[in-house]
C-alpha cells in the first residue's frame, strides 16, 4: 500500500516536471485546422494586374536571343560568338550583392565546371552595374570574380541595354539558349534557393540534359523569388 | 507517520514546481504580445491569411530586408494603416528564419515598422507564385489588394502614398 502511494506520487511529480514550456522559440505554424484550401472567393472578381509578368517584354520559349558585346572584369569585351564549339549558352542575369544570387554563385560555379567542357557555358550578367553604387561597379564586379575564382565570364550590362531585351525580372535569372540561340529554358537554377543540399530539382541542369538527348527541356519555364532588376 | 512525511515533501516538491511553471508563462506571456513574435508560414498554412468574408480593406506585402524598393516604400503601407484604421496590412518577409531574433526584430524596430509582420518560409517558391498570381515574376515587392469582393495584385513599388492610395480606392470601390 505505501509503495504504491509512494509510486503514484512520484509519477504526479515527474509528470508535472516534463510538462513542455518551451514557447520561446519561433513557433512554426501548420496548416489550418479545417484543412480546405481557402481558393479565391466565388463569384465575378477581376484582379487588376499592373506592371506583371504579362506586360513585361522580353522572350519567351522559341525566340532567337541578341548576341551581344560587353566588358568583362578581364577588361576585355565578350560576345557569345566567342565561345568556340559552343553548343549551348548558360546566360544567368545576377549581380553582387542580392543574398539570393550569392546564394548560387558556387551552384553557378559548379555548373559552369561540368557543362563548359560539354559545350555549355555559364555567361552571368550583372544587370545592376551603375558608375554611382560601389556595391555593384565595375570594379566591386572584379573584387567579387577575384575573390570566387569564378571560372565564368562576368559581364557589364552597361547600359541596361540586354536585360531588358532578354526580359529579366529578378536576380538570378536564367535564359538556356541552345546552339542557335534559341531560348530553350528560362527561370530558375534548380528548387532551393537557400539551401543546395534539399535541392530535389535541377531545372537547369535538367535542360541542359534535355537538348543533348534533342527533346525540349520541361518544365522550360520557372519562377523564383529574387531581387529586382534595378532600371537606373 | 513516514506516508504523512514523504506525502508532505511531495506536495511541496510539486507545488514548487508548479510554481516554476507559473513565473515561466508570466514571463513568455509578455514576449507573446503580438509584436514581439514573428510566425513562421510555409505557403499552405499562410495561404488563408491572402483572402476574407469580411468587408474590410487589406493589404498584403511580400518583402524582404535585402530589397531596397521594398524597404523604401514599408513606410507608406504604415502610413495607410494609421490613416485607415480599419484597413489591416500584413507584411509578409521573404527573409531567413536565421535572421529574425538577429536582424529582422531590430530592423523592424529601427524603422518604426508596427504592421503584422509574418515570415514566408517555403523554398519551393516554383509552386506557390503562382498559386498567388499566375502574373507574378517573382520579383520583390508584391502586394495585393482585397477585400471580400475585389482583389488586385501589384508588381514592383508604389511610386508614393498617393500611388498606393489611388490603387487601393480603385480596388476597393470597383
Amino acid at each position: 500500500m505505501k509503495k504504491n502511494n509512494l509510486v503514484v506520487a512520484i509519477i504526479i511529480l515527474v509528470a508535472s516536471l516534463s510538462l513542455p514550456v518551451n514557447a520561446i522559440a519561433q513557433e512554426k505554424k501548420g496548416p489550418p485546422p479545417n484543412g480546405e484550401r481557402k481558393g479565391p472567393p466565388p463569384g465575378k472578381h477581376s484582379p487588376e494586374q499592373t506592371e506583371t509578368l504579362k506586360d513585361m517584354k522580353g522572350y519567351t520559349i522559341g525566340d532567337t536571343a541578341t548576341d551581344f558585346k560587353l566588358r568583362n572584369v578581364d577588361s576585355a569585351f565578350f560576345s557569345l560568338s566567342d565561345i568556340k564549339d559552343a553548343k549551348g549558352y548558360i546566360i544567368v542575369f545576377t549581380c553582387n550583392e542580392c543574398p539570393f544570387a550569392k546564394m548560387y554563385e558556387d551552384r553557378l560555379i559548379a555548373l559552369h565546371n561540368e557543362y563548359a567542357p560539354k559545350g555549355y557555358s555559364v555567361i552571368a550578367i550583372n544587370t545592376n552595374v551603375t558608375g554611382g553604387n560601389e556595391k555593384e561597379s565595375f570594379e566591386a564586379m572584379q573584387k567579387r570574380a577575384a575573390e570566387k575564382k569564378l571560372p565564368y565570364v562576368y559581364l557589364e550590362d552597361k547600359g541596361q541595354k540586354i536585360f531588358p531585351q532578354y526580359g529579366a525580372l529578378r536576380t538570378p535569372h536564367v535564359f538556356l539558349l541552345d546552339k542557335d540561340l534559341v531560348v530553350q529554358y528560362i527561370g530558375t537554377i534548380d528548387d532551393n534557393a537557400k539551401s543546395a543540399q534539399d535541392v530535389k530539382v535541377k531545372y537547369v541542369e535538367s535542360a541542359i540534359q534535355a537538348l543533348e538527348s534533342g527533346e525540349k527541356p520541361d518544365p522550360n519555364f520557372t519562377k523564383a523569388i529574387g531581387c529586382p532588376v534595378k532600371i537606373n | 507517520m513516514k506516508n504523512n512525511m514523504l506525502f508532505i515533501v511531495i506536495f511541496l516538491l510539486s507545488s514548487n514546481v508548479g510554481f516554476t511553471h507559473k513565473n515561466d508563462f508570466a514571463k513568455l506571456e509578455s514576449q507573446f504580445s503580438s509584436k514581439e513574435i514573428i510566425p513562421i508560414y510555409n505557403f499552405d498554412s499562410l495561404e488563408h491569411l491572402l483572402y476574407t468574408n469580411a468587408n474590410k480593406t487589406f493589404i498584403v506585402n511580400f518583402w524582404a530586408m535585402w530589397c531596397g524598393p521594398c524597404i523604401k516604400e514599408l513606410p507608406l503601407f504604415q502610413e495607410y494603416e494609421k490613416n485607415n484604421p480599419n484597413a489591416e496590412v500584413l507584411l509578409v518577409s521573404l527573409d531567413f528564419v536565421e535572421d529574425i531574433e538577429t536582424k529582422l526584430k531590430p530592423f523592424l524596430k529601427l524603422k518604426g515598422i508596427t504592421s503584422k509582420v509574418v515570415l514566408l518560409d517555403d523554398p519551393d517558391a516554383n509552386v506557390w507564385i503562382n498559386k498567388i498570381d499566375s502574373n507574378w515574376s517573382g520579383a520583390i515587392p508584391f502586394t495585393i489588394i482585397f477585400n471580400n469582393k475585389s482583389r488586385s495584385y501589384h508588381e514592383g513599388a508604389f511610386k508614393d502614398y498617393i500611388d498606393l492610395e489611388n490603387k487601393i480606392n480603385n480596388t476597393i470601390n470597383k
